[in-house]
C-alpha cells in the first residue's frame, strides 16, 4: 500500500523525534549519571527526554489534521481512542493497586509508552471489527 | 445502522477497479472498499463526490436506512 503525503510526514516526524528523544535520553543519563549540572538546570535537563514525547503526541494531532482521507482519520481516531482508554485504564488500575500495597511503584512517564502500545490495541481492534487499519 | 449502496455495481458498469475509483475520488483504496461492504458511510461532501463522478442523484445511490426498512414492511 503506498502511503499518501499525510502518512509520509507523519513517519518523517516519528523517526525525528525518536532520534532526538533518544539523543536527549542519553543527554539526561549522562548529566545525571556524572552529576555536571546543579540548580534549576537540572529540570530542565530532567524533562528533556519528555520534550519529543510530547512531539509525539502532537504528530498524532497533526497527522488527524493533515489526513485527507476521511476513512483513514477515522481508523487513526479509533486507535487514538483506544489507546487513551487502554492507558487510563491501566493507570486507574495500577493506581489502586499501588495505593493498597499491591504492587511496587512505577514512574508515571511509562502511561506514555502504555498509550503507545494502545495504539497497537488500537490497530488490532480496527482490523478485527472493521477489517483495516491505518499502515503508516 | 449503516447504509446500503449500489458503489460496487456502478463501479463494475464502468469496468473501474477499487484502486481506481479510490484515484478518480482522490481516497485510498481502503476507503472505497469499506464503503463498497457497507462498514463505512461516507461524508455528506464524499457522497456528493460519488454522485457527481457516477452523474446520478445521491439516493441512487445510496439507500437511507428509513427507506429499507419500509420496503421490507
Amino acid at each position: 500500500m503506498s502511503l499518501n503525503p499525510a502518512m509520509k510526514r507523519y513517519n518523517r516526524r516519528m523517526i525525528w523525534l525518536w532520534l532526538i528523544y533518544a539523543a536527549f535520553l542519553f543527554v539526561a543519563l549522562y548529566t545525571f549519571t556524572h552529576r555536571l549540572l546543579g540548580g534549576p538546570g537540572t529540570y530542565l535537563v530532567a524533562i528533556l527526554p519528555a520534550l519529543p514525547i510530547i512531539g509525539v503526541f502532537v504528530a498524532v494531532g497533526r497527522y488527524l489534521f493533515e489526513e485527507q482521507d476521511e476513512y483513514l482519520r477515522m481508523l487513526m481516531v479509533r486507535q487514538t481512542l483506544w489507546a487513551s482508554g487502554f492507558a487510563l485504564s491501566l493507570a486507574t488500575i495500577w493506581g489502586f493497586l499501588e495505593r493498597f500495597d499491591l504492587v511496587d511503584h512505577i514512574d508515571a512517564y511509562y502511561i506514555a509508552i502504555v498509550w503507545f502500545f494502545g495504539l497497537g490495541v488500537g490497530a488490532v481492534m480496527n482490523k478485527l471489527t472493521l477489517g483495516a487499519s491505518v499502515q503508516c | 445502522m449503516l447504509m446500503e449502496n449500489r458503489l460496487r455495481v456502478l463501479r463494475a458498469e464502468r469496468g473501474w477497479s477499487q484502486q481506481d475509483l479510490a484515484g478518480r475520488l482522490e481516497v485510498s483504496r481502503q476507503s472505497v472498499n469499506a464503503i463498497e461492504t457497507g462498514k463505512y458511510d461516507p461524508s455528506l461532501p464524499l457522497a456528493f463526490r460519488i454522485a457527481e463522478l457516477f452523474e446520478r442523484p445521491i439516493e441512487e445511490i445510496f439507500v437511507a436506512p428509513s427507506l429499507r426498512s419500509s420496503k421490507a414492511i
